[in-house]
């Protein structure tokens, strides 16, 4: 059985941190790290890669379009 | 179970920032709906493949460094005049996608004679007004567009009717002027919205193309820094304050 499995690709340097990807993701993928990047925000990253399936949801509603989305058909099992 | 190595790969690519848009850091706050709006002016312009027959026209406000982000050509106008300044664009080169980016304290206070009277002539043009319900670059004073109640750095108790009048529904007088084919309402705050946001972009730029005149598109923003909420709870206070009095759909598509 095809199943779609996703990644995205944050450019941390020029993540904000506003959540507003976290919040609209359907499979809670994302969380703001602990950690800082250069302008001292906390950046989004997949705390949760399994589930995400490429939706793109996060990657529209990001202010400053710096997620990249990334999709394939997996092998469930494979 | 695939690897992410395995997923992230060129090939597999399904979304990525439009090539109109630059590489710098855009001076927007946090969370700030200019970045959504750049987004998706961006890549209706990629999609027309017209970035070198697009022209914007961006007065005060702060979208003011819109030529740092978006990679076409762009024209500076005094607070207000952009709708003045794109009349002559347009006019001298008639075969170019103009477009003006206007805030509501710049559309709908200093620039409502220019826009009314652009609008008005039917000058061949976009524009593209972020109604935020107040004045962000310059601290969060109440715009005309402020809503009964809200808190300002002008109006910490609220917008009192009574000393500063009513907010004002600029885009539904402007549906009433002949010379606007298409007069919408949106917002993107949702992959939804964004989605419909991006298709009344693209039908604006298309109408320009098809010399329709005016087609002028509000999107119900956030200013988290003025509102003093954080992006998400912005978010939230449009949904349940803002689109009520501000109703998002089209008012004329002609
Ligand atoms: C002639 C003139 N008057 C006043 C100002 C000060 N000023 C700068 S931005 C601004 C208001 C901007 O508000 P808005 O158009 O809503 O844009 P926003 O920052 O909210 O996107 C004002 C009054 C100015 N730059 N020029
Ligand atoms: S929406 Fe964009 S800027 Fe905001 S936290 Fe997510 S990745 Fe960062
Ligand atoms: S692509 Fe969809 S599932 Fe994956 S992180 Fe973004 S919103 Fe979540
Ligand atoms: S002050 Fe408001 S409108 Fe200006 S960048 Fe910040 S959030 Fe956006
Ligand atoms: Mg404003």
């Amino acid at each position: 059985m095809a199943k779609v499995k996703g990644a995205i690709k944050v450019d941390v340097e020029k993540c904000k941190g506003c959540s507003l990807c976290v919040v609209v993701c359907p499979s809670k993928v994302i969380a703001l790290a602990k950690e800082v990047n250069g302008k001292g925000y906390n950046y989004a990253y997949m705390a949760n890669p399994e589930e995400c399936t490429g939706c793109t949801n996060c990657a529209m509603v990001c202010p400053d379009s710096v997620i990249d989305v990334y999709r394939v058909k997996a092998q469930v099992g494979a | 179970m695939a690897d992410i190595n395995e997923i992230i790969k060129e090939e597999n690519l399904v979304y990525s920032k439009s090539k109109i848009l630059t590489d710098n850091i855009m001076s927007y706050c946090p969370g700030c709906t200019h970045g959504v709006v750049h987004k998706l002016v961006a890549e209706v312009i990629e999609e027309m493949n017209i970035q070198e027959k697009t022209i914007g026209v961006c007065p005060v406000g702060c979208s003011v460094l819109a030529y740092k982000f978006l990679n076409i050509d762009i024209q500076q106008a005094s607070h207000g005049r952009a709708p003045a300044v794109a009349t002559a664009v347009a006019r001298l080169k008639p075969d170019k996608y103009v477009f003006t980016y206007q805030g509501d304290g710049d559309l709908a206070s200093i620039g409502t004679g220019e826009i009314i009277h652009a609008c008005n002539r039917g000058e061949n043009i976009v524009v593209i007004f972020i109604n935020n319900g107040i004045y962000g670059m310059t601290g969060g004073q109440m715009a005309p567009t402020s809503l009964i109640g809200m808190p300002t750095s002008t109006s910490p108790y609220g917008r009192d009717a009574k000393l500063a009048g009513n907010p004002l529904k600029i885009t539904e007088l402007i549906a009433q002027l002949p010379g606007t084919t298409f007069v919408t309402r949106q917002a993107a705050h949702t992959p939804a919205a964004v989605r419909k946001c991006k298709k009344a972009i693209l039908k604006a730029f298309e109408n320009v193309g098809n010399k329709k005149g005016t087609s002028f598109i509000e999107v119900v923003s956030t200013c988290s820094s003025g509102w003093k909420l954080s992006p998400v709870k912005s978010n939230e206070w449009m949904v349940e304050h803002m689109l009520p009095f501000y109703q998002l759909g089209d008012l004329k598509d002609e």
